[in-house]
């Protein structure tokens, strides 16, 4: 990982304008309520495997995926929040592979907002670190910041059809 | 291709020259290409070591195009090991009547799509509105495209000859016959056309069925298919529908998963000049309870097989499609990518389309000439092609075809293959999978000489006892 990769990290995700706090691992619950009451967001959808520990606000409904949730359920939500499997300083990006803590992919496609939170230990400097710590058989979203479009004269807008808010939790 | 046909297109030289009169194109293409230009330059010198990165992306293409026939095989297995289903298309027609038929089994009448080239290059949803199927484009860009009744004039951009104005007028105008209309407050603010496209794709991509979609790269190792996109319709179209139907060019594959990672660090870049786009995704096959469960992989060949037997000229198909060539072309910023007459506009569409298509028409045979051979753009390509050699190429065989066109082909396709006696059993693999490769391609050298020599076609089973006859084709 060497030394700055968090920094480096949360610096290249806020040049894709994503919000990115770095935190202490006990202070992860703290800051996941603080992030979600700064949004006014109540219904969460919460993927299989995120640690229920993470998830201390009182003030949320916390929408499991078993059943699962159609797209119209997703349309409806505030937001979603889950971990990432690797996380890569030099790019900015967050790479999901559907495993614990993450959940199918549209969970964090349709919502408007997603909230990730990078575990200790995910952090890898370059692209050709993450590689082999990826598994191709299952199907992976590399996330560079809120979806965009510079379709109209280049200027950049965030979002058109993914989550036009992004927000990060990087443990450290 | 009704209303786009780009066949019996005047020649560049005519269509160039009512582009540059067009101010507003002009102006245009000179503020975008300059500022993907600036981005680029910095995001690239960002890069410990851009040429090593660069040397290593053409090695890793040039050696996939030595052995394709053997990486598309393992692809072939790899993929349907994953639960999806690989077709093989020889040209156009035929990728249009395997998609057509893929998606008539389902019974929708409408799909889809996420920006591919080359669906627009085989005429894709003019074959499907043929048969009464409606293609929905997604993203912001060719939904602009297909609104405005118009054809792409920049890889990357392809609404780039349209401003804000113009854009909204679109949107005002058309948006109701395609679905949701636009606001009734509609203003020219990009943010507000971009929630616009937000607003009327949303429904459609939570209730169509069927995507089409293409792929920047095929992982052979793993059967892999990879689309990196920005506004997460890609996503939406990837995941979303119950069929998922991509269509691919074979020069795509890559050989292994350690081998992407050279190519996600150079096409962002050299691309929109960011570190990375906002969204990549990769998927094999078919995964429950994720995704599509049902994956067509149709691999298209297109003219690009004869493109492989062309010893210069097969550095095209090295091609990622970062559109960075376009963007310093003193040639193409003053005419834009409607000029090229082609889907591949700008210097790697004056080097690719009169290969894949033959030089036979004007337009195709005056390409290689769209050109100062200034030699921008071959210091820009990631995967290092030497485009004006190529042009300079092309303009030699434009010159040479005249003559015995057919027979020099198939000489050349011939001596590609013949070079290494294991291309052919894997020549004759391939070969076998595209029904109509034979005998215009693989042992296709054959075919093609027999029709200028007027002697009996050479039957495929029997073009492994002549080579074993002839010590190998060295008599
Ligand atoms: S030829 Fe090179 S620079 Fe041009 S689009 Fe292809 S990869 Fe990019």
């Amino acid at each position: 990982m060497g030394e700055g990769a968090l920094e480096l990290l949360a610096e290249r995700i806020r040049d894709y304008r994503a919000q990115v706090r770095l935190v202490r691992a006990e202070e992860i619950p703290n800051a996941v309520a603080k992030a979600l009451r700064a949004r006014n967001a109540r219904r969460i959808v919460v993927p299989p495997g995120f640690p229920a520990e993470w998830l201390a606000s009182g003030e949320c409904e916390w929408l499991s995926d078993e059943g699962p949730l159609t797209p119209a359920e997703l349309d409806r939500v505030d937001g979603v929040i889950t971990s990432c499997v690797v996380a890569i300083a030099e790019t900015g990006t967050l790479v999901l592979d559907g495993g614990t803590g993450q959940g199918r992919r549209a969970l964090t496609l349709i919502p408007d907002y997603h909230l990730c939170v990078v575990p200790v230990g995910r952090v890898v400097r370059t692209v050709a670190e993450a590689m082999p710590l990826l598994d191709p058989i299952r199907p992976l979203t590399w996330i560079s910041g809120p979806s965009a479009t510079s379709d109209i004269e280049l200027d950049r807008v965030e979002g058109v059809h993914g989550p036009r808010t992004l927000e990060v939790i990087v443990v450290g | 291709m009704s209303g786009h046909t780009y066949l019996g297109m005047p020649a560049f030289p005519e269509r160039s020259a009512a582009a540059v009169q067009d101010a507003q194109l002009r102006h245009n293409l000179r503020h975008a290409t300059r500022t993907i230009r600036g981005k680029r330059a910095a995001v690239i010198d960002e890069l410990p070591d851009w040429p090593g990165a660069r040397e290593a992306a053409k090695e890793i293409k040039d050696r996939t195009l030595r052995h394709l026939d053997r990486y598309l095989v393992q692809l072939e297995e790899a993929v349907t090991a994953a639960g999806g289903t690989v077709h093989w298309a020889a040209d156009a027609a035929e990728a249009n009547r395997i998609v057509v038929g893929l998606v008539e089994a389902t019974g929708e009448r409408s799909v889809v799509k996420v920006k591919s080239m080359a669906t627009q290059e085989i005429g894709l949803n003019e074959a499907l509105e043929s048969a009464g199927i409606t293609a929905y484009e997604t993203d912001l860009a060719e939904l602009i495209v297909q609104l405005g009744e118009d054809t792409p004039s920049h890889i990357l951009v392809p609404a780039i000859h349209r401003n804000r104005a113009e854009i909204r007028e679109i949107f005002q105008r058309a948006m109701a016959d395609w679905g949701r209309p636009a606001p009734g407050d509609l203003t020219d603010d990009p943010r507000a056309l971009a929630e616009a496209a937000r607003l009327h794709l949303r429904e459609r991509f939570m209730s169509t069925r069927v995507a089409v979609s293409g792929a920047n790269f095929m992982v052979a190792e793993t059967g892999t298919l990879v689309v990196l996109e920005s506004e997460g319709n890609g996503r939406m179209c990837l995941t979303l529908p119950e069929t998922l139907i991509s269509v691919v060019g074979i020069e795509k594959t890559i050989p292994t998963w350690e081998d992407l990672s050279v190519f996600l660090e150079l096409l962002p870049r050299s691309s929109t000049g960011e570190r990375m786009n906002p969204y990549t995704t990769t998927w094999t096959g078919v995964t429950p309870g994720d995704g599509p469960q049902t994956f067509h992989l149709v691999l298209l060949d297109n003219g690009r097989t004869d493109v492989l037997a062309d010893q210069v000229g097969r550095q095209a198909l090295r091609c990622i499609r970062c559109s960075a060539c376009l963007n310093v072309c003193p040639v193409y910023q003053r005419t834009g990518g409607h000029a090229y007459g082609s889907v591949y506009p700008g210097p790697i569409g004056a080097i690719l389309t009169p290969q894949l298509r033959g030089m036979q028409s004007e337009l195709d045979a005056s390409l290689p000439y769209a050109s100062t051979l200034c030699g921008a753009c071959y210091e820009v390509c990631p995967v290092a092609i030497d485009i004006p050699e190529v042009l300079v190429h092309l303009r030699a065989r434009a010159v040479q075809e005249s003559g015995h066109r057919a027979e020099r082909l198939a000489m050349r396709a011939a001596r590609w293959v013949l070079e290494r006696p294991v291309r052919l059993t894997r020549a004759q693999n391939a070969a076998g999978r595209f029904r109509r490769l034979i005998p215009k391609r693989l042992p296709g050298p054959l075919g093609g000489w027999t029709d200028t020599r007027d002697l009996p076609p050479v039957p495929r089973e029997s073009f492994r006892a002549w080579w074993r006859r002839t010590e190998k084709g060295d008599s």
